[in-house]
């Protein structure tokens, strides 16, 4: 394949749309996948533990 | 600091900072007569004075291995003062180049004070040197928290962080002196953009080698803000730097791409500059400190994920509506509007999702300027996405486009939400990091908030006026067709407004000195109140002999 103006234009239109595409439905799928559920919510509420230490 | 440092950390310092020294030299000689040779000289003084510092605390007794048991602060600490610093002498300078724009006698006949060297210290100054090192002494304190691990090692966080103000240096001098590329965002020249990418290259090793050392599996998101922010910027700040010195002798170089496609470049970097360096990096500062300081998790965990990766993904292609009506392909400026547009929609996500965490805790919104800080930044953010979006689109740009809306625009992000959530972060963190319950004074931050808001107000309702008069101006035909007003008299028109503007820039850089002083008594504070828990108690030592 040659890097000429049309091919790249080829490509970005036809790759670009479909990529994504395909990476928004692997991001909606991680995200609302239900037993990733206990994992945001256990994120999101230890930052409020007051425990100032290293684990190690 | 060197008493914080273990023997092997102090000898690879003195290692470091020896070879800058020699890197520094060679660009010394090298440069001989050119500019390049002022840069030499400053990197080898600033080279020796760490050198000196290093040797000076050489011999201390090494730290405690208790170290490992707390989280390694002490470079956040000085990053959190260097960037107030820079804070204040970014707005100044700032606020200087509007009132030039007032009183055109305000350089003085300077070279170095003309506008256009002035203008890139002011935004480098307050983009770089205030946000960058607020953004890197922040990240330093939510990686560790947010993964429960400490700081690999001692010396690179400081090697980044110190580093990275060499640059800054080099870059604000560079300006002065009228060494640039002439890039936006990306003025500095070759040596110091070779330097900046080794310095990036190890804060994102650190970063990783932190998250490496983590239990919990899940990566908190407003750590991954902060990747986003490193491993883009370094990816940003390569290829539009990609350039061809002229002879290692010299300062000046030529960009790699030409024409068009340098332009294109330029406002992939500069776009992204936005989105990786002002809004990722910031939006980490958003997620960790807003729901801590409000004492509530995030509204959504989802949606900050879902918003992350739109605003990872769809930023990146959004660069070329800074090139409408060029000589940039019609299909390429379409998509670039297409994309800004989009990104209203994970834009609005993390802007509503702060607000809707806040549900519940508008009282402490009221009480608390710390909180209100971050409130406000939130709204900014909704506000100046939403107007980026509209900005970027032809029709509306066409009107926008050259004129002081994009000021505006610029300083709606950059004063209403950038500044206001650090200075909320900054006020968040600083009595933690000095072990006190609060800053030195609440009616201080309270003061700093309302010169802060206010400061922000005047500029940007004075830029929003006078660039819609601007590009009405510029666009008003006569009946013979010919342009209704010449381009002095639309800068006759702008004057008011940029009164208003400097007026408004003040009031901001008032409240960063009133924000600094408060930030320096409350370290005073807490090294007092650490002396006095060090001496006995006069009244219980008499009854202890009794």
């Amino acid at each position: 394949m040659s890097f000429d103006h049309d091919s790249v234009v080829a490509f970005a239109k036809s790759f670009g749309l479909f990529y994504l595409l395909a990476l928004s439905a692997c991001v909606l799928v991680y995200v609302y996948w239900p037993s990733n559920r206990p994992r945001f919510d256990k994120a999101a509420k230890t930052i409020l533990e007051g425990e100032d230490r290293p684990w190690r | 600091m060197i008493a914080q440092l273990t023997i092997q950390e102090r000898q690879s310092a003195l290692m470091i900072l020896g070879g800058l020294a020699l890197a520094g030299l060679a660009l010394a000689v090298a440069g001989g007569q050119d500019l390049l040779a002022a840069h030499g000289w400053l990197t080898v003084v600033c080279a020796l004075a760490g050198l000196f510092y290093v040797i000076s605390g050489y011999f201390e007794p090494e730290p405690s291995p208790e170290r490992l048991a707390r989280y390694y602060d002490e470079p956040t600490k000085a990053g959190v003062v260097i960037a107030m610093i820079w804070a204040i002498a970014g707005l100044f300078v700032g606020d200087w180049v509007a009132w030039q724009l007032v009183f055109p006698d305000l350089a003085f006949e300077g070279a170095w004070s003309s506008f256009g060297r002035l203008r890139p210290i002011h935004t480098s100054g307050v983009i770089f040197g205030f946000g960058g090192n607020a953004l890197i002494a922040t990240s330093f304190h939510v990686m560790q928290r947010a993964t429960r691990a400490r700081l690999p090692d001692q010396i690179t966080p400081w090697f980044v962080l110190l580093g990275y103000n060499l640059f800054c240096v080099i870059a604000a001098t560079g300006y002065l002196m009228g060494v640039t590329q002439s890039k936006e965002y990306a003025e500095p020249e070759w040596y110091a953009d070779i330097w900046l990418a080794i310095v990036w290259v190890t804060y994102f090793l650190l970063f990783l080698r932190t998250l490496a050392r983590r239990q919990e599996p899940h990566i908190y998101v407003a750590n991954w803000y902060y990747m986003a922010f490193i491993l883009l910027v370094a990816v940003l700040h390569v290829v539009n730097n990609l350039a061809v010195p002229i002879s290692f002798g010299s300062a000046k170089s030529y960009s790699v791409f030409s024409g068009v496609q340098d332009a294109m470049t330029q406002w992939w970097y500069g776009h992204n500059a936005v989105a990786f360096f002002l809004t990722a990096g910031f939006l980490g500062m958003l997620y960790y400190f807003l729901p801590v300081r409000a004492g509530r998790p995030i509204y959504s965990y989802r949606m900050s994920i879902i918003s992350f990766w739109g605003i990872t993904f769809m930023y990146m292609w959004a660069g070329s509506h800074h090139l409408h009506f060029t000589a940039l392909p019609q299909w390429v400026q379409t998509l670039g509007m297409t994309f800004s547009v989009m990104l209203l929609v994970p834009s609005w996500a993390s802007a509503s999702n702060a607000l809707m965490t806040l549900n519940g805790a508008w009282t402490k919104v009221r009480d608390d300027a710390t909180l209100r800080f971050m409130t406000v930044a939130a709204i900014f953010y909704g506000i100046s996405t939403f107007e980026g979006s509209f900005m970027a689109i032809r029709a509306v740009n066409s009107l926008s486009h050259y004129t002081d809306w994009t000021i505006g625009h610029v300083h709606a992000g950059a004063l209403g939400w950038v500044a206001m959530i650090t200075f909320g972060s900054i006020y968040a963190l600083v009595p933690k990091l000095w072990n006190l319950d609060t800053m030195y004074s609440g009616r201080l931050v309270e003061l700093h908030f309302w010169l802060a808001l206010s400061g922000t107000l005047v500029y940007v309702f004075a830029m929003w006026n006078s660039g819609i008069i601007q590009g009405l101006m510029w666009r008003s035909y006569t009946e013979a067709g010919t342009l209704s007003y010449s381009f002095i008299d639309s800068l006759v028109a702008m004057h008011p407004y940029y009164i208003a503007r400097a007026v408004g820039g003040l009031l901001f850089l008032l409240g960063a000195l009133v924000g600094f002083y408060n930030i320096v008594m409350t370290i005073r504070t807490a090294s007092a109140a650490q002396d006095e828990s060090d001496a006995p108690v006069l009244g219980a030592a008499v009854q202890a002999g009794e």
